[in-house]
């Protein structure tokens, strides 16, 4: 036995105490533990030397108690090897296989070693693979039911609009009735304007109507490349990009220039086609609340503080020049700052603003003085001030060569019918040659302002130069959907009892913005007077008649 | 499928590599040059990171007059091509007043409406004057007018279907509709091969998409099967609805869609068929009607039939047609219905009076006349041009048909070649097709005579011999020769 205690540790600390006597000692001191612990807790006031030496005499009982519960463990676990020892040696008799001496030990610890590679070499547990059989699939198949193409139809979904029978010009045929027209953003009034109508005739007949085909293929017609010229020309920037529709400009714009991890700050009130730019793009886009330059301030410091990665990535701020949905301007000057303070691309709609703003039309950038370089993106549509279609990005050389290749709706779309972009060289020369449109125009908007002094339950939320009057609800009724049937009740009747064509803000369920719905006018420098007139008295009498329903 | 021979692979892979490494090594010298001078960027990170536009750069700026090059004519069987010339090695290329008059094969202009029409014209100019170029306001505010409604009633009435909606753009037609129908929690089987405003759609819907192998109902089946059996990704509920997206004809390979078949197997599964009709609309089926009418599927078969108005029809804009549910709630949903620009009124007259052609309707048989003759420049010119042993893809009666190219050498030969002998094709590089598959591709139109196609047969030809693309082994040329007598 005496070479069994050096082998195994724990061998010297064998104490003779049997089992029964130490649970007996261990009993025996448990109550006076506790005494010794009510002791303490129930006298804190007392002297600290009387406390002293109570914790003094506790912690000595603790380590007397402690020893000896160690040492019982311990002889329990001896006794226990001391038997298992002796059981396993007791058939090998000590025997000595190779100069090894086989005893129990040795035996223990061999049955240690199989059982741990044993299950060292046993797979992982994992439920049996059993794929689906091609019965299950089919079966799985049968059962499936799809939901239907098409939610049910609702009631609100059966809107018609109004369908006209002439020229959506500030006068237009409604069901044979002439009708004033705010619904078209037809802010220069060019619709069914002579030359307008003349330069597409002669390009109808000389190019047809389609390009049938794409811009790389045979689908640039020399009118293209002279529209593209002129607008640049206009603008003061190198070159620019035609589009074929006004909506898929900013849309394939966008995903052209930020990628998968670049960075976008953009207004909360975009319009669908910037929002689903956005989304296309994949980039990480952060919203900053509509038009507030401190909140933009806000998020772009956040944004660079926070994030190193941020300094290495494609930065871009998205704004509108003018938002279509709420007809606010967007303040450039501040932009402009905060864009060179952060270094971020400015991205700019300008779709309610080129034509419209500034001493010449020139949009935003002049409207604030600001030069156009400093902008990096400006995209615009051309349904709107130059009474044509499609629309056009312009920037540097740099960006409008990029999306020659890398926009989508550009690459991939049949191109701009050639009469259109003859229209819009049409339309921008005109508009040079007549800055009194312009002018016109601001004196319209201030005869409209001057007539909505109080309508009632009504306000006005778009700026005084926009030329969209966006009209909303002073107080909404609770919903997006109750305010736009309220102000729908409003139109409708503007329009039966008055003939003044309104349009309230309808929304897409895909739209994500969540301005309050309003009423929109679209003023035109072609609205005489009494249009104007006609309108905001139709709106003021309409409203105080339906809100006091309502309210 | 297309097989590339192994020799051509190797030369092509070969001559991208090197393309490749040139590119890279001036990158290279481009990097030191700006190392010196003072970095202009202060501060903003670059427009495009890495290599993002060394395909641009490198690659496709060597080869840029070949395309987009400019006309100064309507895109009809004939064309004034504009004269560019480059003083910077063809970074920038600058137009000249001189043009060249070239046979066209490169235009969508499948039925030739592309140019001024006894029938279209007259009326379009009249809407010109009735309605002005633009509404400047989208469908559901004032941007309706009769013409608009006329539109989509004849548009329904002409692809066999109860409703249609028609849009501004064709491009924005697929990408403004499949997030209207379908969003998360939805699978959408898309062939392989599908154009990008398709492929934009999906992805801006926030669907699910998965792709199946290019017009291999077997390979839809299975992708079918699988998906319905697995359910969602993660959450493992079943799809809710499932559509299945296919073109009628495919633009760069020229194929017709396998249309009954995958009607077949989406009828099986439950899944909803959306079909493409942009390039078959109008150009193939005995009446024009495209796939459906010639392989003989029941429109009612198919739940949504879009289609584009800018190919055969000369005009621009898209449709969508389907059951009066589907339509009316796509105008109430749809955001290229409640914020884009209205479809411009004189180009919806244009689809109108074409549409009247087509059907006879104008009081002639034109329309007939028409379809008879693109059927007939199709098929002949796709046999002939097979005939002389060039890799042509593509179905019979389809008017596109590509000429397999491979090498991205022989893209600016074939294209240059055939301008210098007055053809004006159109050659399909990398971001259109898969990058060793470059191609020419030659686009049928009715108003092709025999003669302009004769020539337009003549000159590949010799081009091709000339650039060395005619990968099949040649006939013995007396058949040839016979082949042509018997054409004059």
């Amino acid at each position: 036995m005496r070479r069994h205690e050096t082998w195994f540790p724990l061998g010297p600390w064998r104490v003779p105490y049997n089992f029964s006597h130490d649970r007996k000692k261990t009993g025996e001191n448990s109550p006076r533990l506790r005494d010794l612990s009510n002791s303490v807790t129930s006298t804190p006031s007392s002297a600290t030397g009387e406390f002293r030496l109570a914790i003094f005499r506790t912690t000595r009982s603790l380590q007397t108690v402690l020893d000896l519960m160690a040492s019982a463990v311990m002889n329990m676990t001896s006794s226990a090897l001391d038997w298992l020892v002796v059981a396993f040696d007791a058939p090998f008799a000590r025997a000595v296989v190779f100069g090894v001496h086989v005893d129990g030990h040795f035996v223990v610890e061999v049955l240690l070693v199989a059982v741990i590679l044993f299950q060292l070499f046993q797979k992982s547990y994992k439920p049996p693979k059993r794929p689906l059989t091609e019965k299950e699939i089919d079966e799985l198949c049968e059962e499936w039911v799809p939901e239907p193409l098409i939610p049910p139809l609702t009631k609100g979904m059966d809107y018609e609009p109004p369908v006209l029978e002439s020229a959506a010009g500030p006068h237009t045929m409604l069901n044979g009735k002439e009708v004033v027209n705010f619904a078209s953003a037809n802010y220069l009034g060019l619709v069914g304007h002579e030359k307008l109508i003349e330069s597409c005739t002669s390009a109808l007949e000389k190019y047809g109507v389609g390009s049938c085909g794409p811009r790389g293929f045979y689908g640039t017609i020399d009118s293209h490349l002279d529209c593209e010229a002129r607008i640049a020309k206009f603008l003061g920037t190198p070159d620019s990009i035609l589009y074929s529709y006004g909506i898929s400009t900013i849309f394939s714009a966008i995903p052209a220039f930020c990628k998968k991890g670049d960075l976008i700050i953009a207004d909360e009130g975009v319009h669908w086609g910037v929002q689903n730019g956005l989304h296309l793009s994949r980039s990480t886009v952060l919203y900053f609340k509509h038009n507030d330059m401190e909140s933009l301030q806000n998020t772009l410091e956040k944004v660079t503080r926070q994030n190193q990665r941020a300094k290495k990535v494609r930065r871009y701020i998205v704004v509108e020049a003018v938002y279509q949905n709420s007809g606010q301007i967007a303040p450039l000057d501040v932009i402009i700052k905060l864009k060179e303070k952060y270094r971020f691309r400015v991205v700019l709609d300008e779709s309610n603003s080129f034509g419209v703003l500034g001493n010449s039309g020139r949009g935003l950038c002049e409207y604030y003085g600001v030069p156009v370089e400093k902008i990096d993106i400006i995209t615009a549509a051309m349904g709107h001030a130059l009474a044509t279609d499609g629309g056009f990005c312009t920037g540097s050389i740099r960006v409008v060569d990029h999306q020659r290749l890398s926009s989508s709706g550009y690459v991939f779309s049949a191109s701009l019918p050639p009469y259109l972009a003859s229209a819009a060289i049409t339309a921008i020369d005109m508009l040079e040659e007549n800055p009194n449109l312009l002018s016109k125009l601001k004196e319209n908007l201030a005869i409209l302002w001057k007539g909505f002094s109080d309508v009632p339950g009504l306000s006005i939320a778009s700026n005084p130069h926009s030329p969209i009057v966006f009209v909303h609800l002073k107080k909404s009724t609770g919903s997006f959907e109750s305010d736009l049937k309220l102000l729908e009740e409003i139109t409708s009747r503007v329009l039966k009892e008055d003939s003044v064509l309104l349009v309230t803000s309808k929304k897409s369920f895909l739209d994500k913005c969540r301005l309050p719905a309003g009423i929109r006018m679209f003023v035109s420098a072609a609205h005489s007077e009494s249009d104007l007139l006609k309108a905001s008295e139709a709106l003021k009498r309409v409203a105080a008649s339906v809100m006091s329903d309502f309210i | 499928m297309i097989n590339i021979p192994y020799l051509t692979a190797l030369t092509t892979l070969f001559s991208y590599g090197l393309l490749f490494a040139f590119g890279q090594l001036r990158d290279l010298f481009r990097k030191f040059l700006e190392w010196f001078s003072s970095n202009k960027l202060q501060g903003y990170a670059p427009i495009c990171l890495g290599l993002e536009d060394f395909y641009t750069r490198r690659l496709y700026l060597r080869i840029q007059d070949c395309f987009g090059r400019p006309i100064a004519s309507a895109p009809d069987a004939w064309i004034d091509v504009v004269e560019r010339y480059s003083n910077d090695y063809n970074k920038t290329l600058k137009r000249t007043t001189n043009t060249t008059r070239c046979l066209n094969l490169g235009s969508y202009n499948y039925l030739g409406f592309a140019a001024a029409d006894e029938y279209c014209t007259p009326r379009v100019i009249e809407s010109l004057n009735k309605f002005s170029p633009s509404t400047c306001s989208a469908r559901v505010d004032g941007g309706t007018t009769v013409l608009h409604e006329e539109l989509e009633d004849l548009v329904a009435r002409f692809v066999g279907k109860p409703a249609a909606v028609v849009f501004g753009m064709g491009y924005v037609t697929n990408s403004a509709i499949l997030p209207a129908l379908i969003g998360k929690g939805a699978l959408i089987v898309s062939d392989s091969l599908n154009h990008n405003s398709i492929v934009n759609g999906a992805r801006g819907s926030g669907a699910t998409v998965r792709v199946f192998q290019h017009n291999t109902p077997s390979h839809l089946e299975e992708v079918l099967r699988e998906q319905i059996a697995t359910g969602q990704p993660r959450t493992r509920r079943p799809w809710k609805k499932i559509i299945v997206v296919v073109e009628g004809i495919y633009s760069m390979e020229g194929e017709l869609c396998k249309l009954p078949e995958i009607i077949a197997v989406c009828k099986k599964y439950k899944a909803y068929t959306y079909l493409d009709e942009a390039h078959s609309i109008g150009a193939v089926g005995k009446t024009g009607r495209g796939v459906c009418e010639l392989l003989g599927v029941d429109p009612a078969d198919v739940d949504i039939m879009m289609g584009t108005f800018t190919k055969s029809f000369g005009s621009c804009g898209g449709y969508i047609a389907g059951s009066k549910e589907l339509v009316k709630y796509l105008k109430y949903a749809c955001p290229a219905h409640l914020y884009a620009t209205s479809m411009s009124p004189p180009a919806v007259q244009q689809v109108i009076s074409a549409i009247k052609v087509i059907l006879g309707e104008d009081g002639s048989n034109r329309g007939a006349q028409k379809l008879a003759r693109i059927r007939e420049n199709s098929n002949f010119f796709r046999s002939e041009l097979q005939k002389m042993g060039f890799e042509v893809l593509g179905d019979n009666d389809s008017p596109v048909m590509p000429i397999m190219l491979y090498n991205p050498a022989k893209i600016p030969a074939f294209s240059r070649e055939c301008l210098n002998q007055k053809v004006a094709v159109v050659t399909v590089a990398f971001p259109a097709t898969p990058l060793l598959l470059a191609r020419a591709r030659i686009c049928i139109s009715a108003s092709h005579t025999k003669e302009d196609l004769i020539k337009g047969l003549e000159v590949i030809s010799k081009v091709g011999e000339l650039v060395g693309i005619k990968y099949f082994p040649v006939e013995p040329e007396k058949q040839q020769l016979e082949g042509r007598e018997k054409l004059e």
